[in-house]
């Protein structure tokens, strides 16, 4: 877990705080008081944006701390689960930016299967995001009551199409992390029947649910909001169908193509999206879909001491709208943790391995016996699922869905937090995609709202000496975040293309390439 | 290239005379496909008579998609050269087209404020237009490529496609950034000019509803048209005919073997990039006038389009580009317009245009992925 060489540029910039967390007591003080100081501050003065930042920040010291992973365990669940809440209960927009943050998480270390591990360009990302989100959207809200009876047929059978990879995946995936040589020994062996038989019950009792007794009846939907869990199966399947339904056929493309071919199927499930109101309405065109349930909360029994307990914190009454903030910041954090988990399985695992041997050289993958087509449908598949049971958060979250949450925008923000962080690198993805969250949503729009107040206090430019007035109002920071994606893509290709927290063979890679020097990777790189 | 005079001549006008002369075939055969079908569906309406309707329709059909057909030749000759010469996609080249009718909407809009835009004859204007969209946009082209392509030569091959998205992206904000200082407005809208405006109308035909439909073309389109034209045969006699061209192609069939040979590799390049971006400003310039107004992201999706129109074609191969941007354009004029009626509105054709677009794409690739006339560049065979 900890990283063992920083590389020149970390060092000269950090080299007196990593010296500060070198050693183990040390380090545990530095940490303790970095925290505690920074977490009072921004608890005291609420409105400070750079303060919150250096607290932010304090999960990047943690990283960087050379102790044991079980402290570092405990620091990273005291900073997101205990403080941030706490932060967050009293200004809700920290909780906000945290779970945006939790999601692009979740949605970097997708897309950095696809474009780190297997060396595959995906530009239209966001369409998996989109399927995610259009099957919670769908038959979380009313709107399923639209479709008649053959339309509902259709529906269902894709949708329990849709759940078959889902619940394959999951079953598998239990079966890797919490297999038979982890569990003693009944249990393990039972583990995978007990997941089939209960994968399906569920999908029994969904299907009776949406074909049976009330077959076309009105009022049906939305549905039961327990069902959210379960439908996060089949949101997962959909998008892991739709990821393998675009792989198959264009998995012989050159490595360009390919980034080319998957941005036009971005822009058309985008398309698509805006314009299947009709004949059939199932994604109700450019206006969207709402409201869409949120998932339970707990029994009333136990959410009032909770609320109360919240309140507390808060200081001031909380109503269950506001605890939904703290729920999803929750569940956002939970799918992040299982996606850093699964990535970094699968990164050691053989299938890791084969797709490192993709990248690098397919012929030679092939002609050691590497599984092509299998490997990159599985990459496709596997950074799919991410986007897929992240969108369906997102559905509940936002409660609406329409395509413009879905643009090319949206991929190529995705993109650049992964190469932002180093394709190729799990802590990489993860820092990337706080580091571009935070700065749109909080540094872009804190200059947005210092410009406008400087605007309206009518004072005068500093060395121009022109009126803020006549600053033109088209200028909004907030705005411009096509300028700071480009910025970090060029920046980043240019400069640093192995990024800010590099895998190590990656690295190596691309030093080898850029300079054609195998062996002197490693050492200082003489220019060319 | 020293040939005799009527070699030259041929050289230059022979494949002018094949593009129309495939503008014209391809043309008639996607008129002769809708009108069987409704030939074949004729029965199936009893409201109203689905050939007349779709014989209503086929003159404007036909000129949007000879336009659309060549503002995507434009663009494609643009991703179609640098591919043929780097083996790369030039993403940010949409963006480059963007520029260059910003660059000719902000001439347009000085020459108004200085009282000057009706004074000088229309077609005065459009040339001096074309050319400073054309001098900026080839200017910012090679600025890019000095700057975001040319360190990444060597790199992985992602590595310059992923610096040329982020291109894209700064050049759509940067563009949005100076016109929100210089007019606080990121929308540019193009100054009329009446004589523009005018259409020339041949006459009129039938429609399904009982009235009568003018048959005619606006002077804008024929302007767009014609400027096209000569600009392919400027392009056409550049590369086929001039010592420059050689070393084009040169380069493009064998990078070191050309640098052996006493060419100067990064100016070719950089060449290749001022040509093919100062043909994606003339055609931004023309699109605009066109068009009338414009914003930073129009040229993202047409940029899409002809990228599309140039592996459509054969990447590599300028001729290539030139058909499939037609067959691209007429294709999908033909879609915007037909799908609604045949479906009678429940497709909207212009939003399922866009689709069919990515849907040949994705469709080329897979099945013939080296193109309709195969992967080259020029004349000259690039692969062996």
């Amino acid at each position: 877990m900890s990283q063992s060489k920083p590389t020149a540029v970390s060092r000269s910039i950090t080299a007196q705080t990593l010296g500060w967390l070198g050693e183990a007591p040390q380090a545990y003080i530095f940490l303790t008081l970095y925290i505690a100081l920074t977490a009072l501050g921004a608890f005291l003065n609420q409105r400070s944006l750079p303060i919150f930042l250096l607290f932010e920040a304090s999960l990047l010291l943690i990283f960087y701390a050379r102790i044991p992973a079980k402290p570092k365990a405990i620091f990273c669940g005291i900073v997101l689960l205990v403080l941030l809440p706490v932060l967050g209960l009293r200004n809700a927009y920290y909780l906000e930016v945290a779970t945006q943050v939790g999601i692009y998480v979740a949605l970097a270390l997708g897309l950095n299967i696809v474009v780190g591990f297997a060396g595959l360009l995906d530009l239209g990302y966001v369409a998996f995001y989109a399927v995610g989100a259009y099957v919670w959207a769908i038959f979380g809200s009313s709107h399923a009551n639209e479709f008649s009876a053959p339309g509902n047929l259709v529906v269902a059978a894709i949708g329990l199409l849709a759940a078959a990879p889902g619940a394959t995946l999951a079953y598998r995936g239990i079966r890797r992390v919490a297999g038979e040589d982890r569990l003693p020994r009944p249990w393990g062996a039972l583990l995978p029947w007990a997941v089939t038989i209960v994968a399906a019950v569920v999908l029994y009792r969904l299907a009776w649910l949406i074909l049976g007794p009330g077959l076309g009846s009105v009022g049906r939907f939305p549905l039961p909001a327990g069902w959210f869990f379960p439908f996060l199966l089949i949101a997962v399947g959909a998008a892991v169908l739709s990821g393998i339904l675009l792989g198959t056929p264009v998995l012989r493309l050159r490595g360009d193509y390919l980034a080319i071919v998957t941005l036009g199927f971005g822009e058309v499930i985008r398309v698509l999206s805006k314009n299947l109101d009709k004949p059939i309405n199932i994604t109700n065109g450019s206006q969207g879909i709402t409201p869409i349930s949120r998932p339970p909360l707990l029994p009333e029994a136990l959410m009032a001491p909770l609320r109360s307990f919240f309140s507390a914190i808060a200081g001031r009454p909380l109503l269950n709208a506001d605890l939904y903030g703290f729920y999803f910041f929750l569940l956002a954090l939970a799918i992040a943790g299982v996606a850093i988990l699964v990535a970094r399985r699968l990164d050691h695992s053989y299938i890791g391995r084969a797709w490192t041997a993709i990248r690098e050289d397919e012929q030679a993958a092939i002609a050691m016996g590497v599984p092509l087509v299998r490997m990159k449908l599985m990459a496709f598949a596997a950074g799919a699922s991410f986007a897929g049971a992240m969108g369906m958060i997102f559905a509940a979250k936002q409660t609406f869905v329409n395509p413009d949450s879905f643009t090319f925008m949206e991929s190529i923000g995705v993109l650049a937090m992964v190469i932002l962080g180093g394709m190729g690198s799990i802590p990489g993805a993860v820092l990337g995609a706080t580091i571009v969250t935070v700065l749109n949503l909080q540094v872009l729009t804190e200059l947005s709202l210092q410009l406008s107040a400087l605007r309206q206090s009518g004072g005068l430019m500093p060395l121009l000496g022109i009126p803020w007035t006549q600053f033109p109002n088209q200028l909004e920071p907030a705005k411009y975040q096509r300028m700071v994606f480009g910025i970090v893509l060029i920046a980043m290709m240019i400069f640093r293309t192995e990024g800010l927290l590099p895998a190590v063979r990656r690295r190596l890679e691309i030093q080898e390439a850029l300079h054609g020097d195998a062996d002197a990777a490693g050492q200082p790189v003489k220019e060319a | 290239m020293t040939g005799s005079l009527p070699r030259k001549l041929r050289e230059l006008f022979l494949p002018l005379g094949q593009i129309i002369l495939f503008v014209v075939a391809s043309a008639a055969v996607m008129s002769a496909i809708v009108l069987a079908l409704a030939f074949l569906l004729r029965g199936s309406r009893a409201d109203s008579d689905l050939l007349v309707g779709v014989f209503a329709l086929l003159p404007q059909t036909l000129i949007d998609g000879i336009t659309l057909g060549f503002l995507y030749a434009l663009i494609a000759l643009g991703y179609t050269m640098v591919y043929g010469v780097l083996e790369f996609i030039n993403f940010a080249h949409s963006e480059i087209y963007m520029v260059g009718a910003f660059a000719g909407a902000e001439l347009a809009l000085t020459l108004q404020s200085l009282g000057l835009l009706l004074v000088i004859p229309p077609l005065g204007y459009v040339v001096l237009a074309v050319l400073v969209g054309m001098i900026v946009s080839g200017a910012l082209a090679v600025t890019v490529e000095r700057i975001a392509y040319r360190p990444l030569r060597n790199a992985p091959r992602l590595v310059p496609l992923i610096s040329a998205v982020g291109v894209s992206f700064f050049l759509q904000d940067a563009v949005r950034l100076f016109e929100s200082f210089h007019r606080n407005a990121f929308y540019l809208t193009f100054p009329v000019i009446p004589a523009f405006d005018r259409r020339i109308i041949f006459g009129a035909i039938p429609t399904a509803t009982g009235g009568m439909i003018d048959v005619g073309i606006s002077v804008k389109v024929i302007i767009f048209i014609v400027a096209a034209i000569l600009i392919l045969i400027g392009l056409n006699y550049l590369v086929n005919a001039t010592k420059l061209g050689m070393s084009i192609r040169a380069v493009a069939q064998d990078r070191p073997t050309a640098g052996l040979m006493g060419i100067n590799v990064n100016r070719v390049i950089a060449l290749t990039f001022l040509i093919g971006g100062s043909l994606g400003g003339a055609a931004g310039v023309l699109a605009g006038i066109k068009a009338g107004t414009i914003d930073p992201f129009f040229g993202f999706i047409p940029g899409i389009k002809a990228f599309t129109a140039a592996v459509l074609g054969g990447i590599g191969n300028l001729t290539g580009a030139v058909l499939g941007g037609i067959t691209l354009g007429l294709l999908e004029a033909f879609v915007a317009s037909y799908l609604t009626l045949f479906t009678r509105g429940a497709l909207p054709g212009a939003d399922y245009a866009a689709i069919t677009a990515f849907l040949i794409l994705i469709g080329i690739l897979i099945f013939k992925p080296s193109g309709l006339l195969g992967e080259q560049v020029g004349h000259a065979g690039r692969r062996a």
